[in-house]
């Protein structure tokens, strides 16, 4: 078969965006923080995320270290939720777990994910999907974080 | 430059498929070895006929049962010239080993203001075991430092060690640098201080010639799945006099001499330190694997991986996009290569070669301290056997520049 089958996953928009990474930059003010690592191959990705008063995403940016899928994957998601609302963040988020999981879903989901939803041919490299949803983890975990103060703060 | 020895790939089937499309070039012997069919075999055996539970019953199947956990023994003893089988433990593996190690003797040992010393390219499991005995002794931790060729420093090692050393604990052959260790030199630095040696066989147990006595080590611990035996299963030994003196690492059946109601005495050597029922036929197993690799020889296994590094080494070397680590002097090169292309993520590169059908591992390799030391996040690394061949070599090669190609057509930058 030879490397042929990489070009359905290595797709041109996945290796421009590892290439040219969008929001790959801390943000000063963030209102959540959250470092996660993929312990199997050691990267590591730092998310920043600012909520405004509305709870939706006013600005998100990324720094760390990864290989091609986990660096596009993580420019595609801070594509796909800026300007978002927690909510529909945390369901993209659970989209896109499910979708590259093989798991089927409205068309209408998908379309939300806009780049990211290419992403789905990373089912048939199951050693890499967890370089795909990392970026999507740290969202979620940071976007929960933010309730757990919310809820301590009441 | 073909290899005077025979091509032992008859004895795996597991090697003869295709993956991908391609045939499978297996080349991540460093995390695990298959296992020839005389291994497979003698499992099977043992559970078709033999199966019992050892020491524990006069009739036959466990007379049979106990006479071959004990022979697996003594094939061990023999295969790394231990003084006598008692001194053999059977674990769970390296790490449970060097977990034993920590928590018995180091636990009775080490004291506040002690020192352990460790090397900079320790795998995790002859790492934390002391890290941990360190921070709860409140004992200080020192790391012996390589020299530019990726080699032990040994000035670091005789600068490190001191009177206030209780421990060293040192691997005798590197997971990612691809060197075998001066295990016997540090042995005797360690014991010029009133240290122990413990040493981690984990990469060189299978690949060369051990002999511990020679090696004057207090402790080696080693795995059987990475020598072609099966998971699950592994050594420590200990040398006589340390482990009588150190108390048990488990408390239960089979390791008790008597049991009253408010204490207990324990058996002898080497139940002492085997509570429970233990893996009877992963031993058997392992025992099998020894058969298998004493056969050929260790000196004909290492000079067989010898001969694809000294092919190999150099034409990665050649690669000017290609990072290799370790020793470039293929001499000092086991058969552990760590590289990287460049530019590319070594897990988009191992997605690569596998699509070319060549498993190799892509990862920190259970080393971060040593991956910070080298710079690196993580690192490609192929590992070679004795039923690797020159042909793997090349389709290796072949795989790498394939790879380096796909990621430079795409819009993939150099960093
Ligand atoms: C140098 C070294 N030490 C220890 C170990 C741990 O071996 P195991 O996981 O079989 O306990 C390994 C295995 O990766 C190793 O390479």
């Amino acid at each position: 078969m030879g490397l042929s089958k990489l070009n359905s996953l290595y797709r041109e928009v996945i290796l421009d965006h590892s290439d040219h990474p969008h929001h790959k930059h801390a943000l000063a003010d963030s209102t959540s923080t959250i470092t996660l690592k993929n312990p199997t191959c050691g990267d590591v990705i730092n998310l920043d995320v600012k909520l405004d008063a509305t709870d939706h995403i006013e600005d998100i940016g990324f720094t760390g270290d990864g290989c091609t899928i986990s660096q596009s994957s993580a420019s595609m998601m801070t594509d796909a939720v800026m300007g978002k609302s927690k909510e529909e963040a945390l369901h993209m988020a659970k989209t896109f777990s499910d979708m590259v999981m093989g798991k089927e879903h409205p068309q209408a989901d998908l379309d939300q994910l806009q780049d990211a939803a290419i992403l789905s041919s990373i089912m048939q490299f199951p050693a890499r999907i967890k370089c795909a949803t990392l970026s999507w983890w740290a969202l979620q975990r940071a976007l929960m974080r933010e309730e757990d103060q919310a809820t301590k703060e009441d | 430059m073909a290899s005077n020895v025979t091509d032992f790939t008859q004895d795996f089937a597991i090697l003869n498929q295709r993956v991908n499309d391609e045939p499978l070039t297996y080349l991540d012997n460093a995390a695990t070895a298959q296992k020839p069919q005389q291994v497979i075999d003698a499992l099977t055996h043992f559970y078709q006929h033999d199966n019992a539970n050892v020491h524990r019953g006069v009739h036959t199947l466990a007379e049979r049962a106990t006479e071959q956990y004990e022979a697996a023994r003594a094939k061990v003893q023999h295969f790394i010239n231990a003084a006598e089988p008692a001194e053999v433990i059977f674990t769970k593996g390296a790490t449970d080993g060097l977990n034993l190690v920590a928590g018995t003797y180091g636990e009775a040992h080490v004291q506040a203001g002690d020192e352990i010393v460790i090397s900079i390219m320790e795998h995790h499991s002859n790492l934390i075991p002391w890290q941990q005995l360190a921070l709860k002794k409140h004992a200080t931790l020192k790391y012996i430092g390589l020299t530019a060729d990726g080699e032990l420093d040994l000035a670091d090692a005789a600068q490190k060690i001191t009177d206030k050393t209780k421990i060293v604990a040192l691997t005798h052959a590197s997971n990612v640098l691809g060197t075998i260790t001066p295990l016997k030199q540090v042995a005797k630095l360690a014991h010029q201080h009133g240290a122990v040696i413990v040493g981690d066989g984990a990469q060189a147990a299978p690949h060369v010639k051990v002999d511990v006595q020679d090696l004057d080590v207090d402790f080696y611990a080693f795995s059987g799945h990475k020598m072609m035996g099966p998971t699950g299963i592994g050594a420590l030994y200990g040398k006589r006099a340390l482990l009588d003196a150190t108390d048990p690492y488990q408390y239960g059946g089979e390791m008790i001499d008597f049991v009253n109601l408010y204490d207990s005495t324990w058996t002898e050597l080497p139940w002492k330190f085997e509570a429970g029922t233990q893996n009877i036929a992963g031993a058997i197993g392992l025992g099998a694997a020894v058969d298998y690799l004493e056969a050929i020889g260790m000196d004909q296994v290492a000079a067989h991986e010898q001969h694809l590094v000294d092919y190999l080494l150099p034409k990665m070397l050649d690669l000017d996009y290609l990072e290799v680590y370790g020793p470039h002097n293929p001499a000092k090169h086991t058969g552990v290569i760590a590289f990287n292309i460049k530019g590319i993520h070594p897990h988009d590169v191992a997605t690569a070669l596998d699509m070319d059908g060549v498993a190799v591992r892509a990862g920190h390799h259970c080393a971060q301290p040593l991956m910070k030391k080298l710079h690196q996040v993580a690192t490609a690394r192929a590992s070679f056997y004795l039923y690797n061949t020159q042909a793997d070599a090349d389709r290796l090669l072949n795989a790498i520049q394939e790879a380096k190609e796909f990621f430079s057509h795409g819009s993939v930058e150099a960093k």
